[in-house]
C-alpha cells in the first residue's frame, strides 16, 4: 500500500508565492524523512496532507484517502505534532491529552487510559499531573508527541520534533520516533531542516527545496557502496597512487588525499602493505561514510 | 506506571515493572455528534471553572452565589408579605449587569485562551470541523447563561409553589409565569453569548477580550439614553434597538408582554415596533454567529 502519494502537487499563495511546485512523490509505510531548508515547503505539504489547506492544483492521497475531499477520514487516522508551541500552560499533560483524545472520538474512559499510555510511552510519568506551563522544552515536545499518538493513528506527521532541544534531547526524541516507527507499527513522516538528524532514523528520505522535489528514495539506495578509505601520506602521493593502481584498486585523487573504495577488510591490508613497501610516512588512513548530503549536493551539481 | 493488565500478571518476582509495550486501540471511535457533545460539555464545565484551577472558579461562583441569593431573598419576601416583588422577567432584567460581567469572564475563558496558547491546530488536525468547534463553544456559553438566569428563576418558582395558598391551581398559575420567564432568560442567553463570544474570539489576550465585551455592552447604553430623549416619538420607541440589553427587553415585551411584565413596569416603551425588535434580535444573533463562524474559517490555518 502506498502511504502518501502526490501527483503534480502545486500550492501558490496569492498567485505569487510558490510553496510547492509540481511535486510528485510516492512513499511506502515506514519512517520517512522530509528534509528541506526553512521555507522549502515542508509545513505546507503537511498541511495539505491533513486537509487543512487545499492545493492549487494536483492530486494527493494519504493512506489511500484524498484529504481534499474527505479530510475528516484522513485526520481520524493521522496524528499531527505541530512545530510551534501549542500547549495551554494551565492544564496538566494528562488533562490535555485526555481531552484531545476525546476530540479524536475516543470514549471517556478509553481517552483517559490511552492518554496515560501515550504519556508513558513518551516518558512522562508522575509529572503528567503538573501544569504544562512548568515543563521544560523537552517535556513539552513529548506532550506534543503524546497528543498525536493518543488516538492510535496509522500515520504520524511530525513537524520539526527536535526543535529547541539540546543534543541529548534531540537524540532521545529521535530514538523515540524511531521506536514508534519500528516497534509501534505506526508510519512516521518526520520533518526537519537537519539532514544529518533524520537520515539516522529514516527508511525513506524526501528532500525538497523551494517547493521542488530534489530526490525521494530509500535511504539504503542512497548510501549503498559509499564507504571509502581516505589515505594521506606526507610525501610520495604519486608513487602510492601508481602502486595502488597496480594492485587493481580504483584510486581517486582528492587534493592531497587518495580515495579508495572499501571493498572488504583486505583493502586495508593492501593499502598498508603498499605504504610499508614504499616506506612512506603515513599521515592518516580513515574510513569515510558518504553523507546523504553529498548525494544531494552531487545531484544538484549535475542538474545545474 | 504500567497499567495492571492480564498480560503483565504472570509468575514473576514481585516489584518488577513489566513494559507491556505499545498496544493498538481496537475500541470504538465515536462520530461527529459525540465529539461535538464532548466539546460542548467541556465548554459548559470550563465556564463554571470545573476541571480548572481554584482561581478560575472564584468569579463564576461568586456571580452564581449572588443571583441565587437574590432569588432566595425574593422568594422569601414574597412568601412573607404575599406580594410579588419582582416577576421572573424583572429578575432577569435586574441581573443584567451581572450577566454582562459573567460573559466578560466566561467568553474569553472559552475562546481567547485557546487562541493564545495556539492549541487550535491540535483541534483542527482532528476530524472535528471548524464550525463545530465554534458552535460547541457558543452553545456552551448560551447554556451557561441560561442556567445562570434560569436556575434562580426555578428557585423562585419553588419558593412560590410551596407557599401558595391556592393549592394545585396556584402552582399551575405559577408555572405558567415561570415558562415565559425561562424563555426570556433563553433570549438573554442567546443574544449575550453570541455577541460576547464573537468579541472574545477576536483576540487571544483575555484582558482585552473581557474589556471588549464589557465595552460593547456598556458603550451602547448611552446611545439608547440619547435616542430616548429626542423629540420624536418614533425615535424614542426605536431607541431600545441600539443596545443589546434594551433590545432583549423590547423583544420580550412584544413577544411575551403580559406574561412577563405588568403594564408600564417594563421601563421601555416600544410602541408598535415590537416586530422590529424581534427581527433585530434574530438578525443580531444570526449575524454574530455567522461572523463567529467566518472568523473560525480563517483562524490558525
Amino acid at each position: 500500500m502506498t502511504l502518501i502519494a502526490t501527483q503534480s502537487l502545486t500550492k501558490t499563495y496569492g498567485g505569487r508565492v510558490t510553496a510547492l511546485a509540481d511535486l510528485t512523490v510516492a512513499v511506502e509505510p515506514g519512517i520517512i524523512g522530509l528534509v528541506g531548508a526553512n521555507g522549502a515547503g515542508k509545513s505546507t505539504l503537511i498541511k495539505i496532507l491533513l486537509g487543512l489547506i487545499a492545493p492549487t492544483s494536483g492530486q494527493v492521497s494519504v493512506l489511500g484517502i484524498d484529504p481534499t475531499t474527505d479530510p475528516a477520514a484522513v485526520r481520524a487516522r493521522v496524528g499531527y505534532m505541530p512545530e510551534h508551541d501549542c500547549l495551554p500552560p494551565d492544564l496538566s499533560a494528562a488533562e490535555l491529552v485526555t481531552h484531545l483524545g476525546r476530540m479524536s472520538g475516543l470514549p471517556r474512559t478509553a481517552a483517559r487510559e490511552r492518554a496515560s499510555e501515550a504519556l508513558r510511552h513518551v516518558g512522562l510519568y508522575e509529572e503528567r499531573y503538573r501544569p504544562v506551563g512548568g515543563y521544560s522544552t523537552g517535556m513539552k515536545q513529548r506532550v506534543k508527541l503524546a497528543q498525536a499518538l493518543v488516538h492510535d493513528p496509522d500515520l504520524l506527521l511530525l513537524d520539526e520534533p527536535t526543535n529547541g532541544l539540546d543534543p541529548a534531547g534531540r537524540d532521545a526524541m529521535l530514538a523515540l520516533v524511531h521506536r514508534i516507527g519500528t516497534e509501534f507499527g505506526i508510519s512516521v513522516l518526520v520533518c526537519s531542516h537537519l539532514l544529518g538528524e533524520v537520515e539516522r532514523i529514516c527508511d525513506t528520505l524526501i528532500a525538497i527545496d523551494g517547493g521542488k522535489l530534489l530526490r525521494a528514495d530509500h535511504i539504503s539506495a542512497m548510501t549503498e557502496a559509499t564507504d571509502v578509505l581516505a589515505v594521506e601520506v606526507s610525501e610520495g602521493t604519486e608513487e602510492l597512487a601508481a602502486r595502488l593502481t597496480a594492485l587493481k584498486l580504483p584510486v581517486a585523487r582528492d587534493g592531497r588525499l587518495l580515495l579508495v573504495p572499501l571493498a572488504d577488510d583486505r583493502t586495508y591490508d593492501l593499502i598498508l602493505g603498499a605504504v610499508a613497501e614504499l616506506d612512506l610516512p603515513l599521515h592518516r588512513l580513515d574510513q569515510r561514510r558518504h553523507r546523504v548530503a553529498e548525494l544531494f549536493a552531487a545531484r544538484e551539481l549535475t542538474n545545474a | 506506571m504500567p497499567e495492571p493488565s492480564s498480560a503483565a500478571v504472570r509468575p514473576a518476582p514481585t516489584g518488577v515493572i513489566h513494559d507491556i509495550g505499545y498496544q493498538r486501540y481496537e475500541g470504538p471511535r465515536l462520530g461527529r455528534r459525540h465529539v461535538f457533545g464532548a466539546l460542548y460539555l467541556h465548554g459548559v464545565r470550563t465556564v463554571f471553572g470545573f476541571g480548572r484551577s481554584a482561581k478560575a472558579k472564584i468569579f463564576p461562583w461568586l456571580v452564581v452565589g449572588i443571583v441565587t441569593l437574590v432569588a432566595v431573598a425574593l422568594a422569601a419576601i414574597r412568601s412573607q408579605i404575599g406580594e410579588v416583588v419582582a416577576t421572573y422577567a424583572q429578575f432577569a432584567d435586574s441581573m443584567s449587569w451581572l450577566v454582562i460581567f459573567f460573559v466578560a469572564v466566561a467568553a474569553p475563558e472559552l475562546v481567547s485562551r485557546d487562541l493564545r496558547s495556539g492549541v487550535l491546530p491540535l483541534y483542527f488536525s482532528r476530524p472535528l470541523p471548524r464550525t463545530d468547534y465554534a458552535l460547541a463553544k457558543l452553545l456552551a456559553l448560551v447554556t451557561a447563561l441560561w442556567l445562570l438566569l434560569g436556575g434562580p428563576q426555578l428557585l423562585m418558582f419553588l419558593g412560590a409553589a410551596f407557599t401558595t395558598k391556592d393549592g394545585m391551581s396556584g402552582v399551575w398559575n405559577e408555572l405558567l409565569d415561570l415558562l415565559p420567564g425561562l424563555l426570556y432568560a433563553g433570549l438573554w442567553a442567546a443574544v449575550f453569548a453570541s455577541i460576547g463570544l464573537l468579541v472574545a474570539s477576536l483576540t487571544g489576550k483575555r484582558a482585552f477580550a473581557a474589556g471588549g465585551v464589557v465595552a460593547v455592552f456598556l458603550m451602547t447604553t448611552p446611545i439608547v439614553g440619547v435616542l430616548s430623549i429626542l423629540p420624536s416619538r418614533a425615535a424614542n420607541e426605536l431607541a431600545g434597538l441600539a443596545s443589546p440589553t434594551t433590545l432583549v427587553r423590547g423583544t420580550g415585551i412584544w413577544a411575551l408582554g403580559d406574561l412577563l411584565f405588568d403594564d408600564g413596569e417594563a421601563g421601555l416603551s416600544i410602541g408598535g415596533f415590537g416586530p422590529v425588535y424581534a427581527l433585530a434580535a434574530v438578525l443580531l444573533v444570526a449575524g454574530a454567529t455567522a461572523l463567529l463562524l467566518a472568523r473560525y474559517r480563517k483562524v490558525a490555518s
